[in-house]
């Protein structure tokens, strides 16, 4: 803990708090101080990163993970506030900017509550007891008689005192070490109901995101980006554009045509009047060329890097009594968030750089245009905007970047806004990955080899060669090829595994058929070997597999439901377990997709609320990319560029969801993605369940127009 | 150019711009009224939604020059509060992820339950569909629009 804070630092919080408090501050602290009322009660003492606690009894809690829409503005302080012993209704939720106070200031990979589980919870402990050290001192008993309850320590006698009352002499005790954290038993907040905190201000449309941003004296800025993957910038006139109204300056740079003026409406405009020749520099690739570079790689014995081998595959298949094959395959997918990327930048001529802005990731953003500019990290601020989705676009600082290129050439305060079509053919994409399993079954359907090889377009691997059937089956080899396109491509909601489950999991289906087996019996055996016969390493725990797949069987009533076809899928993926069963039903004569029931474990729930928000969304995202979600390429060029072509799924096409998760008071892991990854699987085992069609390729309804009735 | 006057949330607004600025862009860049989004710019997503006399238009696509005489309403002027029945039950059920949308939602929403304040299942799919929720919080949507006409009920 540090209690010494200067004068800015408190000014700061401060000024963040209290509408009523009038304090004159710059940010960067080059401006004298202005300060001209103070309410001294109203100033907070952060008592460390996470809060801070002023004499009226205000108390703060700090959220510095960036908000995507995966709820952790309110997970976060639940953790702090819980330990802290505090009214949840009554603490006041703080975005934390970019800062160095904090590590892991990041949105990815469904690892924030993992990561900051104990941080958060000694953060509110340590605050807690040097409350009860405080008021010990104070009423001159021993601090182990003391008790604390919303925001109050409790004397034996039943006398209480407020944290707030205590903040001046608590700011001179030194921290505690080693504080003792609640029992489960005892949590009042961690694991109850918790509404966003952003509510109130969402709900009545009050600027939270990037793209509400405004600063004196910002200009807007639009940016045209080549218009196919592999053609760069020849040459740009800006005459007519530059006669439009509200038009300040078309500046080239990067391969880009910046259009900066006043208004939107009056560059997109004067972005139409840009003349631009753009010429070829790469490869102009269609989508049949990826169905070929595709097929030619898996058919080749000698393409591949080896990325898991046990025992004998070769002899194993020469051996078996039955060999099941089949390729699975899925285009390329924008991330589509519904609020564009934007980003403000103001490369002022002091040498700082003010940033504000929708990002996963600023601490990379601040450090990029750091070498961009040759600025310093430190002369670099970030300010944090809520965030309308994501899916891990956000996780690119590109368009952070280019804004403060932008900035520091026209010299001016910029805000980069791109329309819908902008972000849909601006790359970062999920890649396109097609795989190809084989399966060795023997006399008595024992799965004993299995195979794996996957060509994904700039994927890095496209496997996760330790996935489970990995470590349940003698002879195990899995192959991975990374092709170079120069369509670009980044982590996508459970990257690799948002596809790759879907596939494994339908292939594990056709195996457990050819095996004359029930899914979930087969499964349950394969991890019944994982346990008492391992193979190699192993990387997931069977055990919670297990666990998760008996309780959806369960909650589904598996396999004893008249008229109703299931379909099975589970998944291991950011450190939680999600099992899941898919059911369809003939209504009026046709399979309809009716519900999908998922029990998760993610050890410990901090939100309910939040965490059945993210199952629910996970399933539906999971269920609409499976049977729409379509990016296809000609010359280079994304063919699809708006919600007109590019099919999200609707109100409508959603089946029930029940949502359960799983108690077993193991520490938190991630929601933001888990639940994703095996939803296409379940409901593509449904399908084959309703109709006998098994579904090889994503989107569904390009394979087969008739799944579209289904939902 | 030619002025135009416009009312929205019950105030008057005069303006000169470019008489084909969309409301979207007019409400957002020079009313001071941020709360309505811009999602995809060619009225396929909702996120713009406005109402025009009561009845829910895509804002996106709306030049001011067709507004003359309109009672514009915002979600900022939905209500005064922000205790109008559908923001007190997408409070309620938690409906907001990243809550983008969410605007758009809630004025397709206050249009319908005026009208009909017991809407079927099938009713309130039908008027919801053109709502694009990219993270899925469809299944609270639908539970918060039938809350919403209980408590005005």
């Amino acid at each position: 803990m540090n209690n010494t804070h200067s004068r800015r630092d408190f000014l700061k919080s401060a000024s963040a708090l209290s509408g009523g408090l009038v304090i004159g501050f710059s940010w960067l602290g080059n401006k004298a101080f202005a300060a001209e009322v103070v309410d001294t009660a109203a100033i907070p003492h952060e008592f460390n990163a996470y809060l801070a606690i002023s004499p009226d009894n205000t108390i703060t809690i700090y959220s510095p993970n960036p908000e995507i829409g995966q709820g952790i503005k309110t997970a976060f302080p639940v953790i702090v506030a819980e330990e802290l012993d505090v009214d949840f209704n009554k603490v006041n939720v703080v975005q934390a900017n970019l800062s160095d106070k904090f590590d892991r200031q990041l949105t990815g990979g469904s690892g924030a509550i993992r990561h900051s589980w104990d941080r958060l919870r000694n953060a509110g402990a340590t605050a807690r007891e040097l409350m009860k050290a405080a008021a010990a001192k104070k009423w001159n008993v021993a601090a182990s008689t003391l008790t604390t309850k919303d925001g109050k320590v409790i004397g034996a006698n039943g006398q209480s005192i407020s944290y707030g009352e205590l903040v001046e002499d608590a700011k001179k005790l030194t921290a505690p070490t080693d504080v003792k954290l609640r029992d489960q038993k005892d949590y009042k907040l961690i694991g109850g109901w918790h509404k966003g905190v952003d509510n109130a201000n969402l709900l009545v449309g009050k600027p939270l995101y990037g793209i509400d941003y405004q600063k004196e004296g910002m200009f807007n800025a639009q940016i045209q980006r080549p218009p196919a993957f592999g053609l760069k910038l020849k040459s740009f006139d800006a005459t007519e554009a530059l006669k439009m109204p509200g038009i300040v300056e078309v500046v080239s740079f990067d391969n880009k045509v910046a259009i900066v003026g006043k208004t939107t409406w009056e560059i997109m405009q004067a972005r139409k009047k840009v003349a631009i020749e753009w010429k070829k520099d790469e490869d102009l690739e269609s989508t049949e060329d990826h169905d070929r570079i595709f097929k030619s790689h898996l058919d080749d014995p000698n393409s591949g890097d080896t990325m898991r081998s046990d025992g004998d595959v070769k002899k194993a298949f020469a051996d078996a009594a039955k060999v099941i094959e089949a390729d699975y395959q899925c285009p390329f997918l924008p991330h589509s968030p519904m609020e564009p990327m934007n980003f403000f930048a103001h490369v002022k001529a002091d040498g700082t750089v003010e940033m504000a802005g929708p990002t996963q990731t600023p601490g990379r953003a601040r450090s990029s245009v750091s070498k961009l500019l040759d600025i310093p990290e430190d002369k670099i601020s970030i300010e944090l905007t809520k965030m309308g989705g994501g899916f891990g676009r956000r996780l690119d600082d590109g368009y952070a970047i280019e804004a403060a290129h932008l900035s520091s050439i026209v010299k001016k305060p910029v805000k980069v806004t791109w329309t819908k079509e902008d972000d849909i053919t601006g790359g970062y994409y999920r890649p396109a990955v097609r795989y190809r399993f084989k399966a060795a079954l023997d006399k008595d359907g024992n799965m004993t080899a299995y195979h794996l090889k996957g060509v994904g377009l700039n994927t890095g691997n496209c496997t996760r060669q330790d996935n489970f059937p990995a470590g349940a089956v003698e002879n195990v080899l899995v192959e991975s090829v990374n092709y170079k396109s120069p369509i670009t491509t980044g982590p996508w909601r459970a990257p690799i595994t948002n596809f790759l489950a879907y596939a494994e999991q339908s292939f594990l289906d056709e195996v457990a058929q050819a095996a004359g087996k029930d899914p979930v019996a087969f499964r349950l055996s394969l991890f019944n070997k994982a346990i008492t016969n391992p193979v190699g390493k192993i990387t997931y725990e069977p055990d919670r597999f297990i666990a998760a797949i008996k309780m959806a069987a369960e909650k589904s009533n598996w396999g004893k439901k008249k008229g109703v076809s299931q379909g099975f899928s589970v998944y291991f993926s950011h450190n939680s377990y999600v099992a899941q069963v898919a059911e369809m039903k003939k209504i009026k004569g046709t399979p309809t997709l009716t519900k999908v029931y998922a029990v998760t474990d993610c050890g410990i729930v901090i939100n309910q609320s939040g965490a059945q928000n993210q199952i629910y969304g996970a399933i539906t995202d999971g269920l609409g990319h499976a049977m729409y979600g379509k990016l296809t390429f000609k010359a280079g060029e994304p063919e699809q560029k708006n919600y007109d072509s590019y099919r999200l799924i609707r109100m409508n096409e959603v089946p029930e969801v029940e949502a359960y998760f799983v108690d077993n008071g193991k520490s938190p892991t991630g929601l933001g993605e888990p639940a994703l990854p095996p939803t296409g699987g379940a409901i593509a085992n449904a399908i084959a369940a309703a109709t006998g069609k098994r579904l090889y390729s994503q989107p569904f309804n390009l394979e087969d127009s008739k799944v579209e009735s289904y939902l | 150019m030619a002025q135009i006057n416009l009312k929205i949330n019950g105030q008057s607004h005069q303006t000169d711009i470019d008489p084909n600025t969309p409301l979207l862009w007019y409400l957002r860049e020079h009313a001071g009224l941020p709360g309505t989004k811009y999602g995809c710019g060619i009225a396929q997503c909702g996120a713009c939604t406005v109402h025009m006399n009561g009845s829910p238009i895509r804002s996106c696509v709306m030049p001011i020059s067709s507004l003359e005489g309109a009672e514009i309403t915002t979600i900022e002027g939905l209500s005064e509060n922000g205790d109008h029945p559908v923001q007190q039950a997408w409070d309620e059920l938690d409906v907001p992820q990243c809550g983008y949308c969410q605007a758009g939602q809630m004025m397709t929403a206050a249009a319908l339950l005026k009208e009909n304040s017991k809407p079927s299942e099938e009713e309130i799919e039908a008027t919801m569909t053109p709502h694009i929720c990219r993270c899925g919080t469809y299944h609270r949507i639908k539970k918060a629009v039938k809350l919403a006409g209980e408590k005005m009920n």
